[in-house]
């Protein structure tokens, strides 16, 4: 009863906010699951904020099979973001951070042809954050929502002139909490202080009068693929940090394992060095240490991260493809560890 | 489904509801739909036949039901299996699983992790080809929890642990049958576990109790191991190489390592190739201070005796049968912390101590002799584990 009422006033703010959408606070601040990704007034399109939402980005982001990633916030009026140390952004109840993913026609021209698939909202309510993932139609006019995700096919021309084709896995609800998760409740993972402090974005959010606190991180992550943003060592961190230390980490869903790869691990057994398998199955593809300095072949870390096998491939979601070059990273990184 | 999604809303979940769902198109969407749709007091109930499913489930609902028509009846395939880690993953408390069974997944079978009081109770989880270094890790395995309960379960084909309970306190797994997996039954860096009146054939170890270091719980304690049979481990162990189980040699029935207290008795153990009952320190380097390498504070007790120690299959192993006469011991212990260890090994089989010096020894240093308990008082019994009453009658 109390959700078809929700639904029928979402309908109404859906239809007297088109064209030009404008954010409905109200339901986010509800405990709606809104049917519609538009009910929300957040996006003019699946890559186009709507007034009051503004896009951020990250030092090194998470890999998900070479979709571009389009990363907004919206915060409730009058409110701001707070920032203390290096870690997680405070944000208040009524935020909601969105993620759109796509893939251009050809990753040679990417800002041609761009279908954008997905949109996921996290939205932090009285009750906490709750993750809802919703598909776009195949032109772009509707995203529907699929809290028990989706899988379909995909198909671009990759940045070496080849075809590719993926079979896409949208995350359903619980998949996203597989992640989004610290001890046990749910949460945001990418913007920390020290991923999103380029030099100049975070005082960007203070001026615009969004963010209060620190404007700079201690130490901030460097650009994953940018040599001159950092030294191998600390963009290879910034990877795991971004691509495997949201789980794997003291409190996330992969404490059991020991393996810990967040930015702020000392480089110990648990960070992987001289690290054997523990509950790892054929996961440990025959090698006897996570990491085995100076010789990334015999270092299981790298050998899940290049495999597309279920079972195997780490990170368990997200994936279906080999990022190469942050293999590449990661492996140039041992190899030259003493 | 849908029909009872709408029920549901319609009695604004005033009362348990059950989502009903059945095989056939749409199957991976509908389950999982109900997996999430579900409030805490639903059940969850699976039809008979056959769901060919794509990717894993999962449930973060506390206080579910998920149940089938029988372990026979209703499959879980994930033959076809895409994505994730498990076939299914419960992350939410107070989750009963029952009556229904996970084929062919590509990693982990069942996982529970952080889910306190949890039971399983006659589930089926299976790696359809037989041994296979390819298959999955864990059939069942519940991880980091509180009240774990596994009753009745069968699992075949593990490439590691049939049925694995790690890092949790207070379990039981008994009645249940553990066939052709690397290790039958394991329990690891856990505290106060009864592991009773299970059948534990054709693995490569029958019952395992592990501790391992650099782990967020170690220290494992307070583990009975009574009223199982473990007979016929003679599986060649295929392990993918590097994982702890891999160095377990074929045809062990009970092994131990690196615990305090854990008890083995009133067992009936036989035909396994390299031993019975064997108890062993951690056996390679490590650098974790917090950190008990050694067996400590065994009993071994009143169990029945079959044939053991023909086929020693662990490097040395034939050497120190020779030396032993011919036949490898039916209880063995690696000697590691002397008579400070206090291990009582009472069983009246052969049994002997190889006396190394230290943790990590060279099983060359190994000064093998027939072993007398030492004048020590053995461990106390421990107590029985018990698990809150509304688990017990989940099992009914």
């Amino acid at each position: 009863m109390k959700r078809a009422v929700v639904m029928a006033a979402a309908w109404v703010g859906l239809v007297s906010a088109s064209p030009s959408p404008q954010v409905d606070e109200a339901l986010i601040l509800s405990d709606a699951l809104p049917p519609k990704l538009q009910d929300f007034g957040l996006l003019v399109d699946g890559k186009t904020p709507a007034p009051g939402v503004v896009p951020y980005h990250l030092n090194t982001p998470l890999f998900s099979d070479y979709s571009m990633k389009f990363r907004f916030m919206h915060l409730p009026k009058g409110k701001k973001a707070k920032a203390t140390g290096d870690g997680l952004l405070d944000f208040p109840v009524g935020t909601v951070l969105i993620k759109s993913f796509g893939y251009p026609a050809d990753m040679r021209s990417p800002e041609k042809d761009l279908r954008i698939l997905e949109t996921r909202l996290l939205i932090h309510r009285a009750s906490g954050w709750v993750a809802l993932p919703y598909v776009w139609n195949a032109d772009g006019t509707e995203a529907t929502l699929k809290r028990a995700g989706q899988r379909m096919d995909v198909s671009w021309t990759h940045l070496d002139g080849q075809k590719r084709t993926i079979s896409y896995a949208v995350p359903n609800a619980n998949q996203c909490k597989g992640c989004h998760v610290s001890g046990m409740a749910m949460t945001p993972i990418g913007p920390k202080v020290r991923n999103l402090d380029d030099g100049h974005q975070l005082q960007a959010l203070a001026h615009a009068g969004l963010l209060s606190g620190k404007t700079q991180a201690v130490r901030p992550m460097p650009v994953w693929d940018k040599p001159e943003s950092g030294t191998v060592a600390l963009r290879a961190r910034a990877y795991l940090d971004a691509n495997c230390g949201h789980c794997h980490n003291k409190a996330g869903p992969a404490d059991t394992s020991g393996l810990w790869l967040d930015w702020d691990q000392p480089a110990d057994t648990n960070l992987g060095i001289g690290k054997r398998p523990t509950a790892a199955g054929r996961g440990s593809v025959g090698l006897d240490f996570a990491i085995k300095p100076g010789d990334p072949a015999a270092s299981y870390l790298v050998a899940r991260m290049a495999s597309t096998e279920p079972g195997i491939a780490m990170p368990e979601l997200s994936r279906s493809m080999t990022h190469e070059e942050g293999v590449a990273l990661v492996s140039q990184w041992i190899r030259e560890m003493p | 489904m849908q029909a009872a999604v709408i029920a549901l809303m319609a009695t604004a979940h005033v009362q348990a509801g059950t989502f009903r769902v059945e095989p056939g198109d749409g199957a991976q969407e509908r389950l999982q739909a109900a997996l999430i749709e579900a409030k805490p007091g639903d059940i969850v109930d699976i039809g008979a036949g056959r769901f060919d499913l794509t990717d894993g489930l999962s449930l973060d609902v506390n206080g579910v039901t998920v149940r089938g028509a029988g372990p026979a009846a209703t499959i879980l395939s994930f033959k076809g299996q895409k994505g994730a880690g498990e076939g299914l993953l419960v992350t939410s408390d107070d989750v009963v699983l029952r009556d229904f069974a996970v084929e062919d997944s590509r990693g982990d079978g069942i996982k529970s992790k952080g889910a306190d009081r949890i039971v399983y109770r006659n589930v089926r989880v299976e790696w359809t080809g037989g041994p296979k270094e390819t298959n999955g890790a864990y059939g069942l395995y519940p991880v980091e929890s509180t009240d774990v309960l596994i009753d009745g379960a069968v699992v075949k084909g593990a490439s590691d642990a049939g049925i694995y309970v790690g890092q949790s306190k207070n379990i039981i797994v008994r009645n249940s049958t553990a066939m052709y997996n690397v290790a039958g039954i394991e329990i690891e860096n856990s505290y106060s576990a009864d592991v009773h009146s299970n059948l534990a054939m054709h693995n490569t170890g029958g019952i395992l109790v592990f501790d391992l270091p650099n782990l967020p719980q170690q220290g494992g304690h307070s583990i009975r191991v009574f009223s199982n049979r473990v007979e016929k481990n003679d599986t060649p162990n295929f392990a993918p190489k590097g994982n702890i189980v891999a160095s377990v040699p074929t045809g062990t029935g009970v092994m131990v390592m690196a615990n305090r207290d854990v008890h083995v008795f009133n067992n009936i153990l036989g035909e396994n190739g390299t031993t019975n009952v064997m108890i062993v320190a951690y056996q390679t380097a490590f650098n974790d201070k917090n950190y008990d390498p050694s067996a400590r504070d065994i009993v071994v007790r009143d169990n029945q005796h079959g044939r053991a120690g023909w086929a020693p299959a662990f490097p040395g192993g034939a050497e120190l049968a020779a030396a032993l006469g011919g036949n490898f011991p039916s209880v063995l212990w690696d000697g590691v912390g002397g008579t400070a260890a206090n291990v009582h090994l009472k069983d009246p089989v052969l049994t002997v101590s190889l006396n190394l010096p230290a943790q990590g020894a060279a099983i060359s240093l190994a000064q093998p002799a027939a072993y007398a308990p030492p004048s020590t008082s053995p461990a106390k019994d421990l107590p029985t584990i018990l698990m809150p009453a509304a688990m017990e009658a989940a099992t009914k």
